[in-house]
């Protein structure tokens, strides 16, 4: 029991963190219809450059608390700035010149793009794994088993109060954004019928680019809390995440927000319990097939309306 | 973008100057945290090291190149396709030569090699020779059926493993040891069914898909088989990987023992012999991938193949069954996948997973992509650039003076490849030679050049 219950508090924390991601992919998905490949390697940026800042400050865990979170902040609003601008560059350089183009044609660019970015932060920043210090550490005992020969003991370390509090904070705030302002109202209507929004005034082009850069900003934060969880990250990250967090994005309903936290706290959970109860090795496979199964059973998701395919 | 044509060059000098500024800052964005200072992990720590005039370069670069679009490039008037002169059709001339000469190239590469022992060049051949052969078996996924498969380095990797495991274990074990110098030839035919088969089952379930989630799942797919080879040790030894006998020449291993090659046919041991051997194996196989896609193209199937990357809907309301055409397009990509991957482990004696990373497929899938996705000769220009070229970069002595010490330009490639898969996408979808003949014609042969083909024109 008091197992399950540490198992479900790391499926949580892992979970917010692909459903930051996969937020990012939705709403590209939901305005656009492509899924943005390059996407995962936008949170890796977002990670690689929290670490840098991270580490050219000096930060860990003995200075005083305040300092360290005024720092994240600052962190944070850096890296969501630069992954921000790295994803707005994409979008007008790959994939806006190829509106109306052949079906897969943005996808194809979208997967060179993701090849760009990976190579340009290895070859910036070399291919090795980077670890620092650990920035946030303590936490919570909540639960404790005793028995004659063991001793199990249920932590929520400070960390990941962390994630998931400002996890909820960020959805609200999105789901803000999205329902009750002009942006909001302009992006649903692009989501709905592009040509009629850009009939009723408005600018479709600039609702594309804020749609990746709000994208883009969430996928950093998502970056900057992978690293501070797991005190390493690599050029590399943003693959395996991209992946995971499209499944969410696709368990929730492709172009639903809510559906696409839902989609990152299951698939967050399910490799969880599957490393916890099955194995270790077979976890990314786990969510791989995970992904085929619900490619192929549900390609409408859990919160999605199912879609037709128009001529 | 484009400038007022006259009477106002201080406003488009303002806006000029003002889309630069713009530039500026952006790529000042973009370079600043990730280029100006490198993280370098030394022995006891990870320390920073600045690099600010690199920043400062990069961002003078991209700011002059984005002048020189201005000043070049985007103040032209546009002109129009149909205002182009119809001029002589260097390509459609040209192109039926092309074809020969390279064939031609091709079978003069190991007399080359021969007169000059120069190893270096014939195993690059035949490297460059897998990948086109890769390519054109992917070709006729992508390229043909227009489906987009991430994960075709799995096939590869099934063929890989075929010929590793079959030859290894099952081989000796089935039939005793005497056969596994024949292996090679016994299990090449195998791991292209093997390979077809598993095609199969893949694409079974996965075909009605759309095409985005296709290209998602076969991704998933080939990420599954890599890693359940990685964490299946005992059937394939996981990560350590399997050291597998070499190709035989019927049998005759090319070692230096008396019941070698060289001792048969009473010549010197040289290892020449293997690589030429090699290569002619790999060219008959990549004849065997053009041969066979060329006459399939013109059969009921290779049609419906290419009605169908044109228009899935449409085909269906015709009567194609779209599944059973995705499925033959989907196994016999598959099984030239499957091909290749026996042959790749033949050559090297030794597979292990890391070999079929997602990293693979996509460079397989760039060459495909860069030579204009259908065009079979486009590939293998394609490929020798993207294969081939680096590693004659990497020997060009001007470019070790021009590049800093320690840069080798074949780090480079990949970064290369993907902004060339970004560029191709914009400014030449459907390639750089290819114009699409039609297969069937009324009256007249139409050709239709790839500036012109884009969704709609051809």
């Amino acid at each position: 029991m008091e197992y399950f219950v540490q198992q479900l508090i790391n499926g949580l924390t892992l979970g917010s963190i692909y459903g930051l991601i996969a937020i990012g992919y939705t709403m590209v998905y939901g305005i656009i219809g492509m899924i943005n490949f390059a996407h995962g390697d936008v949170f890796m940026v977002g990670s690689f450059v929290s670490f840098l800042i991270v580490l050219g400050l000096a930060l860990s865990a003995t200075n005083p608390i305040v300092v360290i979170i005024l720092t994240l902040i600052l962190v944070a609003a850096i890296a969501m700035i630069v992954a921000s601008a790295f994803n707005w560059t994409i979008e007008r350089v790959a994939y806006r010149p190829l509106r109306g183009s052949f079906r897969l044609a943005p996808l194809i660019s979208a997967i060179g793009m993701s090849i760009v970015l990976q190579e340009f932060v290895r070859i910036a920043q070399e291919g090795r794994p980077k670890p620092t210090q650990p920035v946030i550490t303590g936490g919570y005992e909540i639960m404790r088993h005793t028995s004659e020969n063991a001793e199990f003991v249920v932590r929520l370390t400070n960390m990941q109060i962390l994630i998931i509090f400002s996890t909820v904070l960020l959805m609200a705030l999105f789901t803000a954004i999205i329902t009750r302002t002009a942006l909001g109202r302009a992006q649903r209507a692009c989501e709905q019928d592009m040509k009629m929004a850009s009939l009723c005034g408005i600018d479709v082009d600039r609702t594309i680019s804020i749609t990746f850069i709000m994208g883009a900003a969430l996928a950093a934060f998502a970056g900057l809390m992978f690293f501070l969880y797991y005190g390493v990250t690599d050029f590399f990250v943003g693959f395996l995440a991209g992946v995971k967090a499209f499944t969410a994005a696709v368990l929730g309903g492709i172009g639903s927000l809510p559906g696409a936290m839902l989609g990152g706290i299951i698939i967050g959970l399910v490799e969880t319990m599957w490393s916890a109860y099955f194995s270790v090795e077979y976890k990314d496979v786990a969510a791989f097939t995970m992904l085929v199964v619900v490619l192929i059973f549900l390609p409408q998701g859990l919160l999605g309306k199912p879609e037709v395919e128009k001529v | 973008m484009a400038l007022s044509p006259a009477g106002q060059p201080r406003a488009a000098a303002t806006e000029i100057l003002r889309d630069l500024a713009g530039t500026a800052a952006i790529s000042f964005v973009l370079l600043v945290p990730l280029v100006a200072y490198k993280s370098v992990i030394t022995q006891y720590s990870l320390v920073l090291t600045p690099r600010w005039g690199l920043v400062a370069f990069l961002i003078a670069a991209v700011v002059l190149g984005r002048l020189a679009l201005h000043l070049f490039v985007w103040n032209r008037q546009p002109t129009t396709a149909a205002a182009r002169p119809a001029g002589f059709d260097w390509a459609g001339r040209l192109g039926g030569l092309v074809a020969p000469a390279m064939l031609l190239l091709g079978l003069l590469i190991p007399v080359y090699a021969l007169a000059f022992d120069d190893k270096r060049t014939i195993d690059l051949a035949i490297y460059v020779m897998t990948y086109v052969m890769l390519a054109w078996g992917l070709n006729i996924v992508v390229g043909l059926a227009g489906l987009l498969d991430l994960g075709y380095v799995a096939f590869y990797a099934v063929g890989a493993y075929a010929y590793a495991l079959l030859t290894t274990v099952y081989l000796p074990q089935w039939f005793g040891s005497g056969v596994v110098p024949w292996a090679f030839y016994i299990t090449l035919p195998i791991a292209g069914l093997l390979a077809a088969a598993w095609g199969v089952i893949l694409g079974f379930p996965v075909l009605r898909l759309r095409g985005d989630y296709l290209a998602i799942v076969t991704l998933a797919f080939g990420e599954i088989i890599r890693l359940v080879l990685i964490n299946w040790f005992e059937f394939t030894k996981g990560p350590q990987g399997i050291t597998v006998p070499k190709a035989t020449f019927f049998g005759l291993p090319f070692t230096a023992g008396d019941d070698g090659f060289a001792a048969f046919f009473g010549i010197a041991h040289d290892r020449m012999y293997f690589y030429v051997f090699l290569y002619f194996v790999i060219l008959f196989l990549a004849m065997l991938t053009y041969w066979v896609t060329n006459r399939l193209r013109r059969l009921p199937i290779g049609r419906a193949w290419e009605a169908l990357r044109e228009d899935e809907i449409a085909c269906r309301s015709l009567g194609i069954n779209t599944t059973n055409t995705k499925l033959t397009a989907f196994a016999i990509g598959a099984m030239f996948g499957g091909f290749a991957g026996s042959f790749f482990a033949a050559r090297q004696g030794f597979v292990s997973p890391e070999s079929f990373v997602f990293l693979e497929s996509a460079i397989i899938l760039a060459i495909v992509v860069l030579g204009g996705l259908g065009s079979q000769l486009g590939i293998v220009f394609a490929a020798i650039a993207i294969m081939g070229s680096f590693e004659v970069f990497r020997e060009m002595g001007f470019l070790k003076a021009v590049l800093p010490e320690g840069v080798d330009p074949i780090q480079f490639r990949m970064l290369v490849v993907g902004l060339a898969m970004v560029l191709m996408m914009r400014f030449r979808p459907r390639g750089f030679v290819t114009r699409r003949q039609p297969t069937v014609v009324l009256k007249e042969r139409k050709a239709i050049g790839a500036d012109l083909v884009k969704e709609g024109h051809g």
